[in-house]
């Protein structure tokens, strides 16, 4: 199963995202911003970072790289992506799901271990997990605060994948701190499944989150 | 023909400002007591264009397709002839 992790000048969650596909069965790959074709892959990685510093918006300008034609190509060829923090911000940015992720709330970068609650199974990621599953990973981020103005939409297609258990810490909208689009195979998360896929980081909980891809 | 392009970005009515919340909050510390606190964001450049509806037109496919996310954002566009 080859994937492919996205890098932007920037984006710094790369490797760690490497190691855990590894461990998870994969064959993962590095893409660079500007390679226009991914057909050679079967699933995309978004890693997290700061891709070109933040600025103007998280994610705003890797919004609009050559690559970013390359995923939707991937999308209408059905294969599953996965965009972590600021790869979530990013796939929020070209509108791949619905909704952003803006600043925090008390305006400060916020890194803990939070508890999450698996809202659905039909995404490709997180289908070796139980519904309602609650699974501990850490977030790392300043503008994690999801708001969409479609909230009914995102009730009505199932398209709310991971909510916090208990603390809200950034303010999001109905907890929310992961959603995927209709068809459930793109899938913009905050928190970082991949610090969170070995025991010894703390948990292994984030680990399903990449088997999911490998056996799909 | 040169203009001067100024875009205004505001969060939208009703939407969490944290930045904001914080600087009225810290101004409170320093004792002053202010109200309403609101930030804007204000992106400046010059662009080459026939007249400046086609440089006005420009600078809104700029809002749309990367300056603003429509989500959250309402903008406003200046348009002046360059240097004025």
């Amino acid at each position: 199963m080859k994937v492919g992790i996205i890098r932007f000048p920037g984006s710094n969650c790369d490797r760690d995202v490497f190691h855990a596909l590894e461990l998870a069965g994969g064959q993962p790959d590095y893409v660079w911003w500007n390679q226009r074709d991914l057909s050679q892959f079967d699933a995309i990685v978004i890693p997290g970072g700061f891709s070109y510093g933040d600025y103007l918006r998280a994610g705003s300008i890797a919004a609009i790289t050559p690559v970013i034609e390359g995923i939707k190509d991937i999308v209408k060829d059905e294969k599953p992506v996965l965009g972590i923090c600021n790869g979530a911000q990013i796939l929020a940015e070209v509108g791949l799901v619905p909704g952003v992720f803006t600043l925090n709330e008390k305006a400060q970068f916020i890194c803990e271990w939070v508890e999450l609650e698996v809202k659905t199974t039909r995404t490709p990621f997180t289908r070796m997990y139980h519904k309602k599953e609650v699974i501990k990973m850490p977030i790392a981020h300043a503008e994690g605060r999801y708001y969409t103005e479609y909230i009914d939409q995102l009730h009505d297609q199932d398209q709310i994948v991971l909510a916090f258990e208990g603390e809200n810490p950034n303010g999001s909208m109905e907890a929310i701190t992961g959603v995927c689009d209709q068809e459930g195979l793109v899938c913009a998360i905050m928190p970082h499944p991949e610090r969170a896929s070995e025991y010894i980081l703390g948990s292994d909980d984030g680990l399903k989150f990449f088997k999911g891809i490998i056996n799909y | 023909m040169k203009y001067d392009a100024q875009v205004e970005i505001n969060l939208k009515k009703g939407m969490l400002n944290p930045e904001a919340s914080t600087i009225q909050r810290a101004l409170a510390l320093l004792n002053y007591q202010v109200e309403d606190t609101s930030t804007i964001e204000i992106i400046k450049f010059t662009l080459e264009a026939e007249d400046s509806d086609v440089a006005h037109d420009e600078v809104v496919e700029m809002c749309e397709r990367l300056l603003c996310n429509p989500v959250i954002h309402d903008y406003q566009i200046q348009i002046n002839p360059a240097g004025d």
